[in-house]
């Protein structure tokens, strides 16, 4: 069993870019609140936020406040320094976890706080927040600890 | 296919005539010589090896943002040229670009088309290049994650093809294996040491499930290729390599990819390629069962495993047990990346596949399978497109 405990990923993006279709996304994660872009029209989630619903066209988005409830879908641990930067945050765990109530949208995230020994494909993971960056707030993912 | 597909298609109707490369050179080894320099000296290679000259040239073909026309023209003195343009997206169009060319020369817009891809990392290593990408709304998505580099982020891909269908750290190793028993008999490979199944379990692990060994090299170089039609390659120095088909693009499924992460699960633990396969296929008039040997674009082993399978040569998720039986090697039944591939000979954005796939249908390839009559090449999994290519002895 590695013990060894996923960290925060290394502040290597600076500050988050927007536009006027990923903003609201961006804005709800700077007040720690998890929100995902689901058509108005036809009621079809999407992820990253686009201009168009893919299904319908709508460019009507209801910003669905989420609970964070997800599922680990894939990981990978870094345990090597690549670049300058990354020195004070080995290992780390990027990965992407899948909203099951969310039609099964996935969001590109890290897994923080918890044994890395402890990580399995399609394991129940809850919302945490991270700010790896000063003043920049990002969404991360924990093991739900009844399963840890 | 449509029923005027006979009428409209480039099988056949084009050949490569010549190839030309730079020396591999370790990452940031090619300075002083610039990069368009590079490109100059693999594209004067190959058009000696073809017997033709700068004069004959009147198009390109690339990739990847490809080259600055107008300045090879400049400096490599070609007068006039009638096409030049490049598939979109990045390695993924390598093989493609062949057929763009090939597209433009049974078009009537051009005559001699040149396709080249080159790279040179002294200031940019491409294992990590992700994390100098600049700032824009859309990486926001996965900038921030530490996923540095495209190895980092094809580990997702890899984890779930393991967690899916059993696929093992075993079977990466076959591939890294393989690729490096073939490098150690190509003169101009980078890496000519053979490597162990302990050498590879001791490598550090840059981001698990992949280790060193299941990254690609980083390194400096040039590869070109001249094209031009059937008709005229018959009257050039070299047996004509013939274009059978080239395909690219690839389904909304697949899409963004790695930058996407929201590709429905099969497809998700793929190489993108499967529509690019059934077309290629369609078009080359083959299948798999003809494929005397394959150029896998392999930036990571996984990959290697995943497009195996996306091109037909067992069912999906066979593919690690497909290369655990031996089949892959030089001698098994689908011998692949001859030359080492870009795991162990060098990495030139899968130009370098293109140039071993015309080595071994010319019969002078330095692992040569017997009587190669058919060769497959693919471009980079990545984002769309992606692009594959199989060649035939002409």
């Amino acid at each position: 069993m590695d013990e060894r405990i996923a960290r925060h990923p290394p502040a290597l993006g600076g500050r988050i870019v927007t536009d006027a279709w990923t903003a609201p996304f961006w804005e709800a994660a700077a007040m720690r609140e998890l929100v995902l872009p689901c058509c108005a029209a036809c009621g079809t989630y999407r992820m990253p936020p686009t201009p168009f619903c893919p299904n319908c066209h709508s460019q009507s988005i209801d910003w669905m406040r989420h609970a964070g409830a997800a599922v680990l879908y894939s990981y990978t641990i870094v345990d090597r320094v690549l670049i300058d930067g990354m020195e004070g945050s080995l290992p780390y765990v990027p990965a992407v976890v899948e909203f099951p109530d969310a039609q099964g949208i996935r969001l590109i995230t890290n897994i923080v706080d918890c044994r890395i020994g402890a990580l399995r494909v399609d394991a129940p993971v809850e919302l945490t927040w991270i700010e790896p960056v000063p003043g920049t707030v990002l969404p991360a993912f924990t093991l739900s600890r009844e399963k840890e | 296919m449509t029923t005027a597909s006979s009428s409209r298609t480039i099988r056949n109707q084009t050949a490569i005539v010549g190839v030309g490369a730079t020396p591999y050179y370790r990452r940031g080894g090619s300075v002083p010589q610039t990069l368009d320099e590079l490109v100059g000296k693999a594209i004067l290679e190959a058009l000696r090896d073809s017997g033709l000259t700068a004069r004959d040239v009147d198009g390109f073909a690339y990739f990847s943002g490809g080259f600055d026309t107008g300045y090879l023209m400049e400096t490599l003195g070609i007068p006039e040229v009638r096409f030049t343009a490049s598939l979109t997206g990045t390695g993924g169009g390598s093989a493609g670009s062949i057929g763009l060319g090939a597209a433009a020369i049974v078009a009537g817009m051009a005559d001699v088309v040149v396709c080249v891809g080159a790279n040179q990392q002294a200031s940019q290593r491409f294992g990590a290049i992700t994390s100098a990408y600049p700032a824009t709304p859309g990486n926001a998505f996965f900038g921030a994650t530490g996923l540095v580099g495209p190895g980092h982020i094809f580990a997702l891909l890899a984890r779930r093809h393991m967690h899916l269908y059993g696929t093992t750290r075993d079977h990466f190793a076959e591939v890294a294996i393989s690729a490096r028993s073939n490098a150690v008999t190509n003169p101009e490979a980078r890496m000519r040491t053979p490597l162990t199944r302990e050498e590879y379990f001791a490598a550090p692990m840059l981001a698990d499930p992949h280790c060193l060994f299941d990254f690609c090299l980083e390194t400096d170089g040039a590869v070109a290729v001249v094209l031009t039609s059937a008709e005229r390659a018959r009257d050039l120095c070299q047996p004509p390599v013939s274009v059978l088909a080239s395909t690219h693009g690839g389904t909304r499924d697949w899409g963004r990819s790695i930058y996407w992460m929201n590709m429905p699960d099969k497809v998700f633990a793929s190489s993108g390629h499967a529509s690019v396969a059934a077309r290629l296929y369609a078009e080359a008039g083959v299948g798999p069962a003809d494929v005397d040997c394959a150029q896998f674009y392999d930036h990571f082993t996984s990959q290697v495993i995943m497009q195996i399978e996306d091109y037909g040569f067992c069912e999906r998720g066979e593919g690690g047990p497909f290369v655990a039986d031996g089949n892959i090697r030089i001698d098994g039944a689908l011998p692949i990346n001859t030359d080492g591939g870009q795991l162990s000979a060098g990495y030139v954005w899968g130009m370098t596949h293109v140039r071993e796939a015309v080595q071994q249908l010319r019969g002078d390839a330095c692992n040569q399978v017997r009587d190669a009559q058919v060769a497959l090449v693919t471009g980079g999994p990545s984002n769309l497109p992606v692009s594959g290519l199989i060649l035939g002895r002409g």
